[in-house]
């Protein structure tokens, strides 16, 4: 560990925003290329799920 | 070989009918870049420091512009699709028609270029390297932007997708050029840029036809 | 040489269950490397002697800068592939991999601007990496605009790979541009001939993200290419059997 205290982790040594910031957006980032992909095709699965269903019924 | 004369022919013929197709993109070149004084103010130092890349934007814009009619009257007509299915090759064929329009739209827009660039406030001595920068680089600029017509010739609102795939790919020759006459402007040596722009130029002729021939062939088949 | 295992990749059915199998362990992979890459930049790496603690940007800037490259690259090829063997796979790849890249190329650009903050003092600078990086962009935006407009989906393929393979002529001259121009960036952070500047502790930590980041596009783009191939095969039958699996019990009356 190259910080002495939590709070100094925080801070960056005045870089604080700038670092935090930059990590933020990344996982925003990361998290929407994991998510978009996941939702469209349980979505899709829903659709379909959907459609078996009345072809069953019908 | 008889082929390629009489599409030749027949492009000069075409272009000839139309006059306007060839105007429009020189007095389009005219208009934007008599904007900028309007909008930057007249002072002469400043017009003379901005002129390279203003002169460069505007032709490169202009060029642009007149591309996205290029296949579409012959996509409408359906001699396109003739072209695609004849047995000469396609790269050659569009080559040729490219290589036309340029003759007429492009160069057209090169012996403007000059008289622009001393309304800038360009000394003469620039005048040459002006000339040829733009003799090297509006050719690469011409097919490249026939790679996008051929590729965007059968949707309806061609365009601003035209300008939005096309652009990206100007810009290093848009920085050679701006270059090219900025190291003129300040009396530095400008030939690297010029050679630079000579082998854009070389690779654009042995490439680009293919690509554009690809594209064509996929937008015919749609 | 039998080049049936070339061919095998053009099968979809077969393509989805390899890629069915391969995700878990790219998925895992990713958070795995990833963790320890973050913690150990963030925490444990020293900080730089000059720039103080914002060069821990670099540990997703790096990352996403390269990949954004590498993606584009892989899009040409998969476009080489599509045109010249006619694969369907390959069209979906171009596809698929288009908005990751895209938005790998935005992270970059994002991170560079905060970076150049502290750095130069300005948010951003018109250096020749940055341009070339938000030439990158348009190229995607290009890409994706150009699949987007065309209704036919195996023209639409076609046609952005033709795109992308002319697209990334223009990836040596965003390399070589940085010798072009005089530029405020640092040079090249990994080099392959010398050895890398920066202390082991410092640069381990990025070689942790960067192959997290691989991984995690791998994934990413797996899991996309296989939603794509269930839609285009919908009516095939292998693609039935994958939504009645995935579905499992759900269906029962």
């Amino acid at each position: 560990m190259k910080f002495a205290s939590f709070a100094q982790f925080i801070a960056m040594g005045h870089h604080g925003p700038f670092v935090w910031s930059a990590y933020a957006i990344g996982t925003v980032v990361v998290i929407w290329n994991v998510a978009a992909p996941w939702l469209a095709r349980r979505r899709y699965l829903q659709q379909e799920a959907r459609r078996l269903r009345r072809e069953r019924q019908a | 070989m008889s082929v390629l004369a009489e599409l030749l022919k027949r492009e000069v013929r075409l272009l000839c009918r139309r006059p306007g197709e060839l105007l429009n993109p020189l007095v389009f070149f005219a208009i934007v870049v008599a904007l900028f004084p309007l909008a930057l103010g007249a002072q002469p130092q400043l017009l003379q420091a901005v002129a390279p890349g203003l002169v460069w934007v505007a032709a490169l814009l202009a060029v642009l512009l007149s591309l996205e009619g290029l296949f579409r009257s012959d996509f409408e007509d359906g001699s396109l699709e003739q072209m695609v299915l004849s047995p000469q090759p396609l790269a050659l064929l569009m080559l040729a028609k490219v290589l036309v329009h340029w003759l007429f739209s492009g160069l057209a827009l090169v012996l403007l270029a000059p008289l622009l660039g001393v309304m800038l406030g360009l000394p003469l001595v620039c005048l040459p390297v002006l000339l040829a920068s733009l003799l090297l680089g509006t050719p690469v600029l011409s097919l490249l932007g026939a790679i996008g017509a051929a590729l965007t010739v059968g949707l309806k609102r061609g365009g601003l997708l035209l300008a939005l795939l096309v652009l990206p790919l100007y810009i290093p020759v848009l920085i050679l050029g701006s270059g090219a006459l900025q190291a003129a402007l300040q009396g530095l040596p400008s030939g690297g840029y010029l050679l630079w722009l000579a082998s854009l130029a070389a690779l654009a002729l042995a490439l680009a036809p293919l690509a554009i021939a690809a594209g064509l062939r996929i937008s015919v088949a749609e | 040489m039998s080049w049936t295992w070339f061919h095998k990749w053009g099968s979809p059915k077969w393509f989805y269950a390899l890629a069915g199998r391969l995700q878990p362990w790219l998925a895992l992979a990713a958070a795995l490397l990833l963790a320890v890459g973050v913690v150990w930049g963030l925490a444990f790496a020293p900080p730089d002697y000059q720039q103080g603690n914002s060069f821990r940007i670099i540990y997703i800037h790096v990352p996403a800068a390269m990949l954004a490259q590498s993606c584009y690259v892989l899009m040409a090829l998969a476009g080489v592939v599509s045109l010249v063997w006619k694969m369907k796979v390959a069209d979906i790849a171009i596809h698929c991999a288009a908005p990751v890249g895209a938005s790998m190329t935005a992270l970059a650009l994002l991170t560079g601007a905060i970076w150049g903050k502290p750095t130069w003092g300005a948010w951003w600078v018109w250096d020749a990496r940055l341009t070339s990086m938000l030439i990158l962009l348009f190229l995607y935006a290009g890409v994706i605009a150009l699949g987007n407009a065309i209704g036919n989906r195996d023209s639409a393929g076609k046609a952005c790979a033709v795109l992308s393979i002319v697209g990334v002529v223009n990836i040596p001259i965003i390399k070589y541009s940085v010798q072009w121009w005089s530029t405020l960036h640092q040079g090249a952070t990994f080099s392959l001939t010398e050895k890398p500047a920066m202390p082991a502790e410092m640069w381990l930590p990025l070689l942790f993200t960067v192959l997290g980041f691989y991984c995690l596009f791998g994934a990413v783009l797996l899991a996309r290419m296989r939603l794509a191939l269930l839609q285009r095969e919908a009516r095939s039958g292998w693609a039935q059997a994958a939504v009645r699996q995935a579905l499992g019990g759900g269906l029962a009356p």
